[in-house]
Parts: C-alpha cells; sequence; structure tokens
C-alpha cells in the first residue's frame, strides 16, 4: 500500500503524502500551487470554468481528457499528467495556438470563463481538433459563457489547427505502483488496483462511500459539505475498467466512464449514442461512470431507461460472491436500491438489440446540452408481422426510480401496431406513472410528453415523418 | 518607432486589451489576488423563511464551530445597517425580521472558507412566520406596492380605445432572470493606518460600494477606497448587488483588524442576489383595418422583491420601452411595482426596458393574427415616421429615426418574403415539426433616467518618456470600454494604442462616479478621458506653437508623432520637452449629457439623449410533440453609430443577443411555495450553451454615424442587441401560431420552455 499521491505537472513530478482525500483539485491548484488561472464558477461541474485536462498512458499512447477540477478529488490525480491554462503558455512566451485563435477571434470578454474554453480546446486539439460543427458544439458543451454567445470561440475552435501543431510536453511514465491508501485527519481513502481487493476492502468498510468518477459524490463534498470518512474507489481496477463484447452483449464494468461507453453503446443504436453524447459534457461523461449512474439510484439518471428496456442485468459483489438481477430489480424506491452493505457494482451486462426490432431514446430537458432530463422515455418493440410481439418501454422522471410502463406494455403487446393501439398505450401511461412536479417540468408535462414521445416513435417507426428538431437544426 | 500610421485609433477593430491575458489565465480577479497575510474567510447564514419575525438566534454552534474567529450580526454594525442605492430599506443583516428566504442574516468569519461555509450552517433560528407575499398576484391582493402606480400618457387612450374599428385584450407573463455572470460576487478588505479600509470589490459602482461602506462605519468617505481592475461578467448584477459582500467584507476587517474577503458561492449568490424583474403586462388595443395602432392602454405589473432598490427606475424604463419602435397614437400605460418577499430584484442588462418591449410586440402579433396578416406588415405601419406619429408616450420627439430604414433593409438582405412562403411550405408539409419566423426591430433610450447621474470623471497622465496612464470611472466586466476609452486617448495624441496603459478603476483617482451601467460606459467615460486628454494636448499645442514657431492650428499630433510648422519630431521627444520646460502633463477630464431632463412627477421630458436602433429576423423549428425547438437562423442589423470598435461591438451585440434569447427561452426561475428559489446553480438553472447558439448568425453594423455629438459620433451598444432576441420569442409564437392556421394568438409566456411551447400548442389544438 501507498500512501503518497504522484501525479505529473508541466514536466514536474509532485508527491503529495496523505493529502485530504476530498480536497478538490482546484481547491490545491488555487490555494497550494497558486495557480489561479483555474476558476470556480459553480463547484458543481455544470459551467466548466475549471476546466483541466488529465493525460494518462492507455495502451501504449497517451489518452488526453477535459475534466472539470471543481469536483475532482485530489487522489483521483495519481499517475495521471495534469495540465492547466498555465501548462500551455510560459509567461512572456508565445501563446498556444489555442489560446491565439481565442485571441485572434476576440472570442474573450470578460475572461472568466475563458480558461476553461480554452483547455476544452486543448482537449479537443490535442484528440485531433475536428473543426466540423458538430464536434466542436460537442466539444464546448461543458462550457458556459455569459458573455460572447460562443460565436467567436467557435470560430477559435476551428482555427487553431491553422498554427504548426504544437505537442504537449513529453512525460515521464509514472510507475503504476501499489494500491493507495492514504489517511489524513480521520478520513480514508483507498484506490485498489485489483477486483478481489476492491472487494476486501468494500466488505472490510460497508460505510464507506464507493467512488467512480466524483460527478456525483464530488457534490456531496462542494455543496452539501459532507464529510466522507472512508472513500474507496473503483477507478484503479483494471478489470472493472474493460467493456467485454461477446456475441450477444456488452459487459460493461462499473469503472468504465461514459466516453469510453459512448462508442460501443452507440454502436447499439444510434440513439444510444446521441443520449450519452447528451449526458452531461465532456468533462462530465470523461469522469462519471455507467456503473456510478446506476449505483446512485437517481430517478433521472439517463443510463438507466435505455439500459433497462435492453433488459440489461446488473451484476453485483459482496466479498467472493457474485449477485446478478435485472437492472430495474435493483430500483427499489426512490433513493433505495438494493445493494448490501459490503457490495458493490461490478458490471452491467447489456444485450445487444435483436435484428428487426425496434428502438427508440428521447430525451427532454430545458436545454439540449448538459441538462438533466424532465422525462427520458425509451421504447423497444418487437413486431411480428404487424403485431407487436414485445414491448419494454422505460422512462426516467417519471417515477421515483427508472421505471417500466408495464400497463402501456400490455396495452402494446399482441396488438396490431396501429395510431388506435398507440394511443391506447398512451392512455394507459396515465396507470403506469403519478410524475411530480418540480423546478425542470410539471406534472401535466411530463405526463403529456410521455405519451407524446411514444407517439412520436411510433410515427417513426411506421412512416418517414420528420420528427427532430436537432436533426432539422444540423440538416 | 517608424513611419507609420499609430495603431489602434478609434474606430478600429482591436482585441480586448486583456485579450492575451484571459486565454493564459492571468488576468486577476479578485478571488485570484495573493492573499494578504492574517486573511480571514467569509461566509453569510441565510434566512430559511421568506417572511417571518426573528425570535432568536443561537449562534454557539456557529462560533464554537473549527476555525471560527468571529460572528458578524445587525448589531455590530458601528453606523447604518443598509446598502440601498436609492431608499434605505436593504439591510446588511436582516435585524429581527426577515423578509425572503435567502436573506442575509449573520456573517462568520474564520481561518478557511470551508470552515466559514461549514459553520454558517450551524445556525439555529427561531422565526415566527407572517403572511409572505411571494409573487405578483399575492403582492397585488395584499396591497404591497414600492410606491403608488404610475401613470404616462399621450392623448385620450380610452377615447381612442372606444372609437377604434378593432379592439383586442390580452395578457402576457414575462419570466425574470439570473445574472449568471461566471465569477461570482466577492470582494477583500484590507486594514490600513487611521483605520482607512482599501477595498477590492467586484462591482460596477465604486462609489457607491465607498459611500456606503463610509456609511456602514460611521466614517468618511475620504476613509475607504474602493477599487476594481476587471469583473468576470456583471451585466447589472454587480450594480447594487456587490455593495452587500463589500460591506461584509469591510465590516469584518475593520473590526478584526485583519484582511477579510467574503466570495459567495454559487448557489447562495443567485439565492441572496437580485435578478432582472419578472413581469405581467396587460393590454387593450384598438386598431383599424390597416393594423395601424389608434390607442393602447397598457397595465404593467413587476415583481420588485423586498426592497426598493432600483426597481423604480427600472419599471420606469419598462414604461419608457412600451413603445419600443411604434408610434403608439393615443397611449396611457400604467406601471404597479410590487413589493414582494421574494430577492429583491434589480438591474439587469436592458433594465426593465425589454419587457417593456414584450408588452408591445404580443399587441402587434395580437393585431396581426386579429386581421390575418404578416406580423410584419403590422410592425411595419406602426413604426415611428413624420410629425405627427414621432411623439413617444412620454413627449420627447423621435427625432433619430432611423428603424424603418433598417427594417426595410434586413426584409430584403434576408429575403424575409421567400422564407415566408418557404415556412408556409414546410409547415404544409410537417405534421410535428413547424418553422416560425419573425422580424422585430429595436428603439433604445441612451442616458440615464436620472439625470444627475449622466456624468464621468478621468484623470490622464503623460509620463516624461511619452508613455499615457488613464483612469476614468468606467469599470471593466469584459464590454471592453477600458480598450475603448482608451482608444479615445491615443487617437487625442496620435500614438500607438499600447502606450495608453490602461489602470484599475479606484476611487482615489476619480471621485463621484455613476455606475458603469445604462449601455452608457463608453458614452461617458469616452468623453471624459477625451476631455482630459484633450486638456493635456492644449497644453501641449500652446507648448509646440510657442517653441517652434508656429500657429498652434499648425501642431499636428499623428503617426506616434508631433508636427510643429516645418518641425517634426517623436510624440515622446514633445513630452519630454515639455516636462523640462515645466508644463503639467497630468490633467483631469468631465463629462455631462446635454440636453436631457425629465419630469418623474408627470412622466414628460426628454430623457434620452439618442435612441440607438436595431433590428433581427429570427427563423425557429419546433417539435408539437415535445416543445423542443431550435432557433436556425439569425439575420440582424445593429446601430452602434460609428464604432468605437467593431470587432468589440460585434461581440456586445452578438452576447447580448444569445443572453436575450436565453431569457425567453431556457432559463426560467423557479420558487417553491415557500419562497425558496429552486434554480440556484447552473444544474438547474440553464443559460444558453455552446449548441443554442443559431447556426446561421449573421450580423451587420448599420453604416451612419450618430447625428448627435456623442465620443467619435458612436453609440452606446451594451443593453440594446438583448431586446434582438425578442425576434426569437416573436417566431417561437409564430410556429406554434402555425397549428391553428395563424387565426388565434397563441397563449405562450415567457419563457418559451419546451413545456410552455408544448402547452400553448395544446391550447390552440384543443381550441381548433
Amino acid at each position: 500500500m501507498r500512501d503518497t499521491v504522484r501525479f505529473q505537472l508541466d514536466g514536474r513530478l509532485h508527491e503529495i503524502q496523505n493529502p485530504d482525500p476530498t480536497r478538490t483539485v482546484l481547491r490545491w491548484l488555487r490555494s497550494e500551487a497558486r495557480r489561479i488561472g483555474t476558476k470556480e464558477g459553480c463547484a458543481e461541474g455544470d459551467c466548466g470554468a475549471c476546466t483541466v485536462v488529465l493525460g494518462e498512458a492507455q495502451d501504449g499512447k497517451t489518452v488526453y481528457r477535459a475534466v472539470n477540477a471543481c469536483i475532482l478529488f485530489l487522489p483521483m490525480l495519481d499517475g495521471k499528467t495534469l495540465f492547466t491554462v498555465e501548462s500551455l503558455s510560459a509567461p512572456g512566451a508565445p501563446l498556444h495556438p489555442v489560446q491565439q485563435a481565442m485571441v485572434e477571434t476576440n472570442a474573450s470578454q470578460c475572461g472568466f470563463c475563458t480558461p476553461g474554453f480554452v483547455m476544452s480546446l486543448y482537449a479537443h486539439y490535442l484528440n485531433g481538433g475536428a473543426t466540423d460543427a458538430p464536434s466542436v458544439r460537442n466539444a464546448l458543451a461543458g462550457n458556459l459563457c455569459r458573455c460572447t454567445g460562443y460565436g467567436p470561440i467557435v470560430e477559435a475552435a476551428q482555427r487553431m489547427n491553422d498554427a504548426p501543431r504544437v505537442a504537449p510536453k513529453a512525460q515521464v511514465a509514472i510507475a503504476a505502483g501499489e494500491s493507495l491508501a492514504l489517511a489524513s485527519a480521520g478520513k480514508r481513502f483507498f484506490a485498489p488496483r485489483t477486483l478481489d481487493e476492491l472487494a476486501s476492502l468494500v466488505l472490510a468498510h460497508p460505510d464507506a462511500t464507493v467512488l467512480g468518477g466524483a460527478t456525483d459524490v464530488g457534490l456531496w463534498v462542494t455543496k452539501k459539505l459532507q464529510v466522507l470518512p472512508t472513500v474507496i474507489s473503483v477507478m484503479s481496477v483494471a478489470e472493472l475498467g474493460r467493456i467485454v463484447e461477446t456475441p450477444d452483449a456488452l459487459e460493461i464494468g462499473a469503472a468504465v466512464t461514459y466516453s469510453a461507453a459512448q462508442t460501443a453503446l452507440a454502436r447499439l443504436h444510434p440513439d444510444l449514442g446521441e443520449l450519452i453524447r447528451r449526458l452531461g459534457s465532456v468533462q462530465v461523461r470523461n469522469a462519471g461512470t455507467i456503473g456510478g449512474n446506476i449505483a446512485n439510484g437517481s430517478p433521472i439518471g439517463d443510463s438507466p431507461p435505455p439500459l433497462i428496456a435492453l433488459g440489461a442485468t446488473l451484476v453485483l459483489r459482496r466479498g467472493d460472491t457474485q449477485r446478478r438481477m435485472p437492472l430495474e430489480d435493483f430500483f427499489l424506491a426512490y433513493g433505495k436500491q438494493d445493494r448490501q452493505p459490503g457490495e458493490f457494482v461490478e458490471m452491467v451486462i447489456v444485450p445487444k438489440l435483436k435484428p428487426g426490432a425496434d428502438f427508440r431514446v428521447y430525451k427532454i430537458s430545458k436545454r439540449f446540452d448538459q441538462d438533466i432530463s424532465a422525462v427520458c422515455g425509451v421504447f423497444l418493440i418487437r413486431r411480428d408481422g404487424d403485431t407487436v410481439h414485445e414491448a419494454r418501454l422505460c422512462y426516467g422522471g417519471m417515477a421515483g426510480t427508472p421505471k417500466r410502463a408495464a400497463a402501456a406494455e400490455a396495452a402494446l403487446t399482441g396488438k396490431p401496431f396501429t395510431e388506435a393501439t398507440v394511443r391506447a398505450a398512451m392512455r394507459a401511461l396515465e396507470i403506469d406513472f403519478t410524475p411530480l412536479s418540480d423546478m425542470r417540468a410539471s406534472a401535466a408535462y411530463r405526463m403529456t410528453t410521455a405519451k407524446n414521445l411514444l407517439l412520436k416513435a411510433w410515427l417513426e417507426i411506421s412512416g418517414a415523418v420528420a420528427t427532430r428538431v436537432l436533426e432539422a437544426a444540423d440538416g | 518607432m517608424g513611419e507609420r500610421g499609430a495603431s489602434g485609433r478609434a474606430g478600429t477593430s482591436r482585441h480586448h486589451d486583456s485579450a492575451a491575458k484571459h486565454v493564459a489565465g492571468s488576468a486577476v480577479y479578485i478571488d485570484d489576488m495573493p492573499e494578504p497575510p492574517g486573511l480571514v474567510h467569509l461566509a453569510l447564514g441565510l434566512s430559511q423563511r421568506a417572511h417571518a419575525k426573528v425570535l432568536g438566534m443561537d449562534l454557539s454552534a456557529v462560533r464554537a464551530a473549527p476555525g471560527v474567529i468571529a460572528v458578524f450580526t445587525a448589531r455590530d454594525i458601528p453606523g447604518k445597517n443598509d446598502v440601498g442605492p436609492v431608499v434605505h430599506d436593504d439591510p446588511i443583516f436582516a435585524d429581527g425580521l426577515v423578509q425572503y428566504a435567502g436573506q442575509s442574516l449573520f456573517a462568520v468569519a474564520a481561518e478557511t472558507v470551508e470552515q466559514a461555509r461549514g459553520a454558517a450552517r450551524l445556525a439555529k433560528v427561531q422565526y415566527e412566520d407572517l403572511p409572505a407575499a411571494l409573487d405578483i398576484a399575492a403582492a397585488r391582493a395584499a396591497g404591497l406596492e414600492l410606491e403608488k402606480p404610475q401613470r404616462m400618457a399621450l392623448g385620450d387612450s380610452a377615447a381612442a380605445l372606444a372609437g377604434a374599428k378593432h379592439r383586442v385584450q390580452g395578457r402576457l407573463v414575462i419570466g425574470g432572470q439570473d445574472h449568471f455572470y461566471l465569477e461570482g460576487q466577492v470582494a477583500i478588505a484590507v486594514p490600513q493606518e487611521d483605520s482607512d479600509l482599501v477595498i477590492y470589490s467586484s462591482t460596477q459602482h465604486p462609489s457607491e460600494v465607498q459611500h456606503l461602506i463610509a456609511s456602514m462605519l460611521g466614517v468618511s468617505s475620504n476613509a475607504v477606497t474602493v477599487e476594481v481592475r476587471r469583473m468576470g461578467g456583471a451585466f447589472g448584477g454587480k450594480e447594487t448587488q456587490a455593495a452587500l459582500p463589500a460591506a461584509v467584507a469591510a465590516l469584518a476587517a475593520a473590526t478584526l483588524r485583519r484582511p477579510a474577503k467574503l466570495c459567495l458561492d454559487r448557489d447562495d449568490d443567485m439565492i441572496l442576489t437580485g435578478k432582472r424583474h419578472d413581469f405581467e403586462i396587460g393590454y387593450d388595443v384598438g386598431f383599424g383595418d390597416d393594423g395601424r395602432i389608434a390607442g393602447v392602454a397598457f397595465d404593467l405589473a413587476s415583481r420588485c422583491g423586498y426592497s426598493t432598490d432600483l426597481s423604480l427606475a427600472i419599471n420606469d424604463r419598462a414604461m419608457f420601452h412600451a413603445d419600443n419602435a411604434y408610434f403608439l397614437g393615443d397611449v396611457t400605460i400604467v406601471s404597479h411595482r410590487y413589493r414582494t418577499h421574494t430577492v429583491s430584484n434589480t438591474a439587469f442588462r436592458g433594465f426593465g426596458g425589454p419587457q417593456g418591449m414584450m408588452g408591445i410586440e404580443r399587441v402587434i402579433d395580437a393585431i396581426a393574427r386579429t386581421l390575418g396578416k404578416d406580423p410584419l406588415d403590422i410592425r411595419k405601419a406602426n413604426l415611428y415616421g413624420a410629425a405627427p406619429r414621432n411623439i413617444t408616450p412620454y413627449h420627447q420627439t423621435v427625432e433619430d429615426n432611423i428603424a424603418p430604414d433598417i427594417v426595410a433593409v434586413l426584409e430584403k438582405k434576408a429575403d424575409y418574403r421567400a422564407r415566408r412562403a418557404a415556412v408556409a411550405a414546410f409547415n404544409a408539409a410537417n405534421t410535428v415539426l413547424k418553422r416560425g419566423l419573425a422580424l422585430t426591430p429595436v428603439k433604445f433610450g441612451i442616458s440615464f433616467t436620472t439625470t444627475h447621474l449622466n456624468q464621468a470623471g478621468a484623470l490622464v497622465h503623460v509620463y516624461a518618456d511619452g508613455s499615457v496612464h488613464l483612469n476614468h470611472g468606467g469599470t471593466e466586466m469584459g464590454q471592453g470600454l477600458m480598450t475603448k476609452v482608451a482608444q479615445v486617448v491615443a487617437e487625442e495624441f496620435g500614438i500607438d494604442l499600447d502606450l495608453v496603459k490602461i489602470s484599475a478603476t479606484t476611487t482615489g483617482k476619480v471621485p463621484n462616479t455613476s455606475a458603469t451601467a445604462a449601455s452608457a460606459g463608453a458614452d461617458l467615460n469616452g468623453m471624459a478621458a477625451q476631455a482630459a486628454a484633450r486638456t493635456i494636448r492644449e497644453r501641449l499645442v500652446a507648448f509646440a506653437a510657442a517653441e517652434f514657431q508656429c500657429r498652434p492650428d499648425e501642431v499636428v499630433f499623428e503617426d506616434n508623432h508631433v508636427a510643429a510648422g516645418a518641425h517634426r519630431m517623436r510624440f515622446a521627444e514633445l513630452v519630454r520637452a515639455a516636462y523640462i520646460a515645466r508644463v503639467s502633463l497630468s490633467s483631469t477630464g468631465f463629462y455631462k449629457t446635454p440636453k436631457i431632463h425629465y419630469d418623474r412627477s408627470t412622466h414628460t421630458g426628454h430623457p434620452f439623449f439618442y435612441f440607438a436602433y436595431g433590428a433581427a429576423l429570427s427563423e425557429v423549428v419546433i417539435d408539437t410533440l415535445t416543445g423542443e425547438n431550435r432557433t436556425l437562423r439569425v439575420d440582424l442589423i445593429h446601430d452602434v453609430g460609428r464604432s468605437l470598435n467593431p470587432a468589440i461591438d460585434l461581440g456586445q451585440i452578438e452576447g447580448g443577443f444569445v443572453q436575450g434569447m436565453g431569457w425567453l427561452t431556457t432559463e426560467e426561475l423557479v420558487f417553491d411555495d415557500k419562497g425558496h428559489l429552486k434554480t440556484h446553480a447552473p444544474s438547474t438553472y440553464k443559460i444558453p450553451a455552446c449548441s443554442d447558439r443559431p447556426p446561421a448568425f449573421n450580423m451587420d453594423l448599420w453604416p451612419a454615424k450618430n447625428r448627435e455629438a456623442t465620443v467619435h459620433n458612436s453609440k452606446a451598444v451594451g443593453e440594446p442587441p438583448l431586446m434582438l432576441a425578442i425576434s426569437v420569442f416573436a417566431a417561437l409564437a409564430d410556429a406554434v401560431a402555425s397549428v391553428a392556421g395563424y387565426k388565434v394568438l397563441p397563449d405562450l409566456d415567457a419563457p418559451a420552455t419546451p413545456e410552455r411551447i408544448l402547452m400553448a400548442v395544446e391550447k390552440l389544438r384543443g381550441a381548433a
């Protein structure tokens, strides 16, 4: 076991022995490291002003990803290379092409969000810097600017490749080393490297907070000011970071980030890829995990509804024992999941769509990017000729948990796939759900939309009607 | 320095002066400043009730929490417990009575910010609830108003309405808006000798912060210096709202004799600080078959929150813009300013004007739907024109009207008629998706409507090496004011822009300043700085004319050189010679806006020096099953007179437009039935993101100078473009109207969230 967090910053190896394990990278940068370029805009991962880039060796090459430093705990830097806005150009030296492009296009006004945009663009640059509009919009979706209206920043993204390319500084490889076990001021942090080690630790510390990418747990610290006495990170466990593709399914380990899963899920169905693309932002998807999204049991998490509709199986682990259940059974009630003390989510097994099945995913939110669903509706329809053979309808945002619409499914199953059948199923949703009103939507809107999404799916499956505003905007 | 034109003259595009520092992360904001030794960190304790007597506050757990140094309540304030800008009804700490959920009750000073914030949550407060009026309807029912209803009128609207061929009544609700500056409210106070204080405050109004802190501490203004180099966004949200955090930091610093910092957490900031006023607008309009308005009566009601703040002037400005760019005939505008038990609403880009304009644009749409005409034709028929159709409801004659020209050019350039036909064809062919189109004008009055605020000061030094130091009362919040004013000064001396050093705004250099607000920053401070530079230049001219034996009009400043008759020298050489000859090379400058006057008792006069104009055409698509929508294309033309810096002005226009779009589409403030704001972070409050920017966005500047003698005949640009986004709202309403054949005015309130759009669609379909 190792009690020192090791990471690189500007070619220098930083070793921090037993840091406060829930101190955020943002606080560390701005206080101890006196790197004030990285800003706090919200401390909840929703504005991107604190964006930094992490470099990490993966399969023999370095992978770069933008993340929000405000909800990233210091030990999560272990083994990685950290880039901040100060890393891009030394004082007095020429600006990096990303920075220079931002100057040339007048892409800063008040300048407070600017370092975050620079770092998102820097990650985009290191990852190839695609200049097509959807790629640029996507790269910038996690950064809010209140001054410019974004046009000049988009232009900078399209111009940053014009100058000769500047490679990041060569990095010293950091040996993976032993598992991390930190203790500081009554707080403990573990980052085991094997599944067995993780299983023993969680069993030994049943009250521990099991940590994925901290996109949710980070807020417990920054917003709820919670003290987390014991934290066990799953992210260093190699077995959990894998996606295994079998002929019939994808097995997604609990430490697989949304970003890592996005391509594989998009191959199952483009709607699923688009849903993941709209889940959080690049920064959130680079840190957050599918496993965490399931384990935290949020009724408005976006990954459970499609996985439930697809018939996913959840694999839990407690000590040496594995437990499997249909994913939908994991969600017992609002805030309550079927997870025993000492147990953790190991992986989720997502069946591939069978040929001939129709599948649709819809996410409804006030804003398209980086917003939480008011309603998420997912429909899997298998037909036998004109007759609905199987219907799996799952909604988020309609109940205290992600939930299948049993009455609506029954109204469809065995019936001809006609508008009359669909309208009957729409009415049946009133039996299935009694949604709440909150700041995202009223109960009436949720119910109306839930019904209309089913109608929309029917329109799309049964005809060539244009039904999607995003496609209309891009087309 | 070679023989070339000086770079960065007024009228040329230059990058923001801090651009290179912004992108490098080296631009220093207040929370970035090195922490002075002994700094204490502050956090506020906030009220959990909307309206209640405070029976007791048990702060023992707060005091006992780790790292806590001191706790401050109303009793610890030596002078006035108030930061009200006009009326003294804004306590720093609630004293026995809380008037909104989130009101500041006390402050904690601790060794770290985490300790301060943690301790602030440990207070046990005993409340006795009082009836709370949370919205306009409740305040109306309870008769809670900040002042008596205000009335502005021209002619006899009742008679005009009675005599009109057509008459329509309706009502529109318009939501508020959080500023969501990326840099939250922050201040650091540092004790000096003689009990003086220096306060670094992220404020648009350093002078007011200075005066309020002096009054809070019971000292004179000369004991308090307030400084700000730059803000990370403000938009009106740091005009008055910066005072409370600064006052708390000053109180702690003065009491503890230690530097003190208060940096509000985002959630606290959104809960504690005021926002754009939400409005209800009732209208009653009479018009003829040609769609021309014969008379109109507006009833404006706004939620002002618990205190006066700037609400009176904001509501006045809503009245001033109830006409937008249209001649209203016989008109009466009545305005109610409701006091509610919610956060005190405040200045926000447009200052009530946008809400006023929303009312008349809805009226225009109502006329169009009633007559079955294209709304653009109704708009054009009602624009201000020649006398007698050029008198505003406040009796100012519109002398500079270019709205008809701008609208005509935009209509042609953006191909309105062909696109209207294309939208009709699209809507006929599509059952789920519907498109909408709208072209709306803007006319926005420039000047503070409180006449005495229209003044500014500046201080310019020319050092003996020919470099220039510039200071003025305006503050930089991202709008490029510092760059523009520096360009004006560089122009006066004919020197490169980079020879003019921009410096932090401080009450120690220029006193008694007005807020950087009302879009007037460059108009006022540019003129003051120009006056200061001219004073020095005139001294240099007199010196050069005597020294080189030429007439004063033969002394010319250009290309970093000065020609004095046949003699030509570098600017720095002349300055050096003038210094040796004991010529003063420093001057203040002062400016006050001419021609303006206003009688608030009758709401008549000439409150605006001039108007800024523009027009925008927006095209949208909506999903009639979900209410989801996109703005597909925007074409706009905006009038900034002769631009001081086209790059910066275009940035203001685009940024203002997108911010206005956010206000009218995705940005929704939701309060629960206890008065708690539920949307107090970016996770729940959705300002436009990158992908919300319309994919096609075409901007042009109107190519004409200001007819009034403003600085280089430029026009103010900060606020007016925000209102161009009303075209997006009108286009969304147009798309909704398509589902009922454009025969019925959609019942669509703002913001037009997917929910409101869907409900408006469903209502029309239900009626059809």
